[in-house]
């Protein structure tokens, strides 16, 4: 019998269990939170509104196909190896010490580790009430909070519109939302035949529960605008809303004042690679796993699927873990099984192509001030970024300690690509290889070192 | 059901599951640690940024966005090392 690891339990590795099982697989699913479910179900069975969590029907379904499986909740991989496949986890409460080290072995592996929200630096940024958008997701499925009293919501994307109804739902009040791309530019960009492009990717009554919703509350919705300043002393009291040009760059003479306790940003996301690059996966130059038609990452047993193969949604990510879980498990390419999933997976990445419209331009970094800190964990400030830009991932991360701190470039690695001009180049490559792939204590590790490899002297992650 | 955890010495009552950090907001509390430029709470929510780090039952470098509150939790703040 195949023997199947799925790391990440969200709606990829869900459905990859899931199908890998039906497919007559022995099944392991581990996942470093408290409960399956990922960002996408992330909901607590007491604390959450039920109107925040859609699809829970899928979910319940789901997790009915998993009773043959083993799942591991707060467990962390911390380790992965090939040849033979090996994925090291540490099991027990987040940043305990003393966890439980497990070793498991695979004939194949599933890598569904998801995504994080990419947050442009801006002056202010590191302000107590500046949160990424997703967390304010967070707080509101998981911990039944609004992140403040009157709330600024920012970036690019359709994910700003969930955002908005979660903190509307959980009582605060949405000051603004602000799109940095044009109205024109995304009507243009979703075609004319967006509405019937979403209705066929199931995403029409989504998308008109959250216009509804941003109606209902009377909130202003700001297209080609950006956050480029927050305001305040020890914690946020207002932002600068400016107009931008289709380059992201602040169009002078624009500026708004919009008082607020809190900000939400988000600029679309960015996928969690340490593990698939650990394998030693191809990425694409945008920075994605590469994968074939049936998930298969360019190392052997090794499938990729949701958010790390690129941005496409909860449905997609569905999609594609069931195209993994079954390809994983052995399926032949030519099994029928493969077929509905693989129309989804179809469908899905046309929607998802237009979400492109909202991707970054490079004009951004001129709403940095030369003292705009990058890096938040170390505080490394952009001129100082700018006095390295000639140097290689290694120099720069030496030399100023950008990316060298507690999240060891997770939430500054881009931003710094994006200064330097060296995006898709080496310098990412650098930020994301990462020799441990979750928080991990030096005691850990020192009591763990048997058996799990020989460790490179690149510094650790974690703390 | 509520529970209580106490923070620098000060008791603070949560619901039952929320994370420390769900905990701490929910008291008003946006920031408990010292970087080098100012102070710190909650960023990703997720797990990845490392800014809401603090001390839970004498064990540093907690992240309160990943750890469940328990009820008689005693937290502490930390400062920049
Ligand atoms: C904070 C946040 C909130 C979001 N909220 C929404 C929302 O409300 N609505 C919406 O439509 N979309 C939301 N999204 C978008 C979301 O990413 C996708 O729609 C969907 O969840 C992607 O599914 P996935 O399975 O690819 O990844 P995810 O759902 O991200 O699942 C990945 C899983 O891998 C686990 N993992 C990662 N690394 C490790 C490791 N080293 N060890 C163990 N486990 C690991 C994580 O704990 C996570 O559970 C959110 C994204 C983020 C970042
Ligand atoms: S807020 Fe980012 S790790 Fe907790």
């Amino acid at each position: 019998m195949n023997r199947v690891v799925v790391i990440g339990a969200g709606p990829a590795g869900l459905a990859a269990a899931a199908s890998a099982a039906t497919a007559g697989a022995d099944v392991v699913l581990v996942d470093e939170g408290e409960r399956v479910g990922g960002q996408f179900w992330r909901h607590h069975p007491d604390l959450t509104d039920p109107r925040l969590q859609h699809q829970l029907g899928r979910f319940g379904r789901l997790r009915e196909s998993l009773s043959t499986v083993r799942m591991v909740s707060s467990a962390s991989v911390w380790r992965v190896e090939v040849d033979p496949l090996r994925v090291h986890v540490l099991v027990g409460p987040a940043d305990a010490t003393g966890r439980a080290a497990e070793t498991l072995t695979a004939d194949s592996v599933v890598v569904a580790t998801g995504a994080h929200d990419r947050v442009l630096p801006v002056p202010g940024w590191t302000l107590p009430g500046v949160t990424s958008a997703g967390a304010i997701q967070a707080l509101a499925k998981r911990d039944a909070l609004a992140p403040g009293e009157s709330t600024v919501v920012a970036g690019a994307g359709p994910f700003l519109l969930p955002v908005a109804q979660s903190v509307a739902l959980q009582g605060g009040r949405v000051a603004e939302v602000v799109e940095a791309v044009g109205f024109g530019a995304i009507l243009r960009g979703w075609g004319t035949k967006a509405w019937q492009l979403t209705a066929a990717a199931g995403k029409a009554g989504e998308l008109s529960g959250y216009v509804a919703s941003l109606a209902r509350h009377r909130t202003p919705y700001r297209f080609g605008s950006a956050v480029t300043r927050i305001h305040g002393t020890d914690a946020v009291e207002a932002v600068t809303v400016q107009r931008i040009d289709t380059q992201w760059r602040p169009i002078a003479g624009t500026e708004r004042t919009v008082e607020c306790d809190s900000v939400g940003l988000g600029h679309g996301f960015t996928p969690r690679l340490e593990t698939a690059i650990q394998f030693g996966c191809a990425i694409s130059p945008d920075r994605f796993v590469t994968v074939d038609a049936e998930q298969r990452t360019t190392v052997p047993g090794v499938f990729a699927a949701g958010e790390i193969t690129g941005i496409g949604g909860a449905d997609a990510a569905l999609a594609e873990g069931e195209i993994a879980g079954l390809a994983a498990a052995g399926a032949a390419s030519d099994d029928p099984r493969l077929k509905g999933a693989a129309a989804v997976r179809r469908r899905m990445h046309a929607f998802a192509a237009r979400l492109e419209v909202h991707g970054i331009r490079a004009g951004w970094t001129a709403w940095l001030d030369d003292d705009t800190i990058i890096c938040r964990c170390e505080s490394v400030r952009r001129n100082v970024i700018d006095e390295y830009v000639a140097t290689s991932s290694r120099g720069m991360r030496l030399a100023t300690r950008a990316g060298l701190g507690a999240c060891q470039g997770r939430t500054c690695g881009r931003s710094v690509d994006d200064i330097t001009g060296a995006a898709g180049s080496t310098v990412g490559a650098g930020f994301e290889h990462r020799p441990v792939l979750s928080s991990v204590r030096i005691g850990e590790l020192a009591g763990l070192s048997n058996g799990a490899g020989t460790l490179d002297t690149e510094p650790s992650g974690g703390n | 059901m509520s529970i209580s955890i106490r923070v620098d010495g000060v008791e603070l009552s949560g619901r039952d599951g929320q994370t420390i950090a769900g905990v701490l907001l929910g008291n008003g509390q946006r920031t408990w640690r010292d970087a080098h430029d100012g102070r710190r709470g909650i960023f990703c929510g997720i797990g990845v940024c490392q800014d809401c780090v603090l001390t839970v039952n004498g064990v540093e470098g907690v992240r309160a966005c990943q750890r469940t509150a328990v009820d008689g939790d005693v937290i502490e703040r930390e400062g920049r090392a």
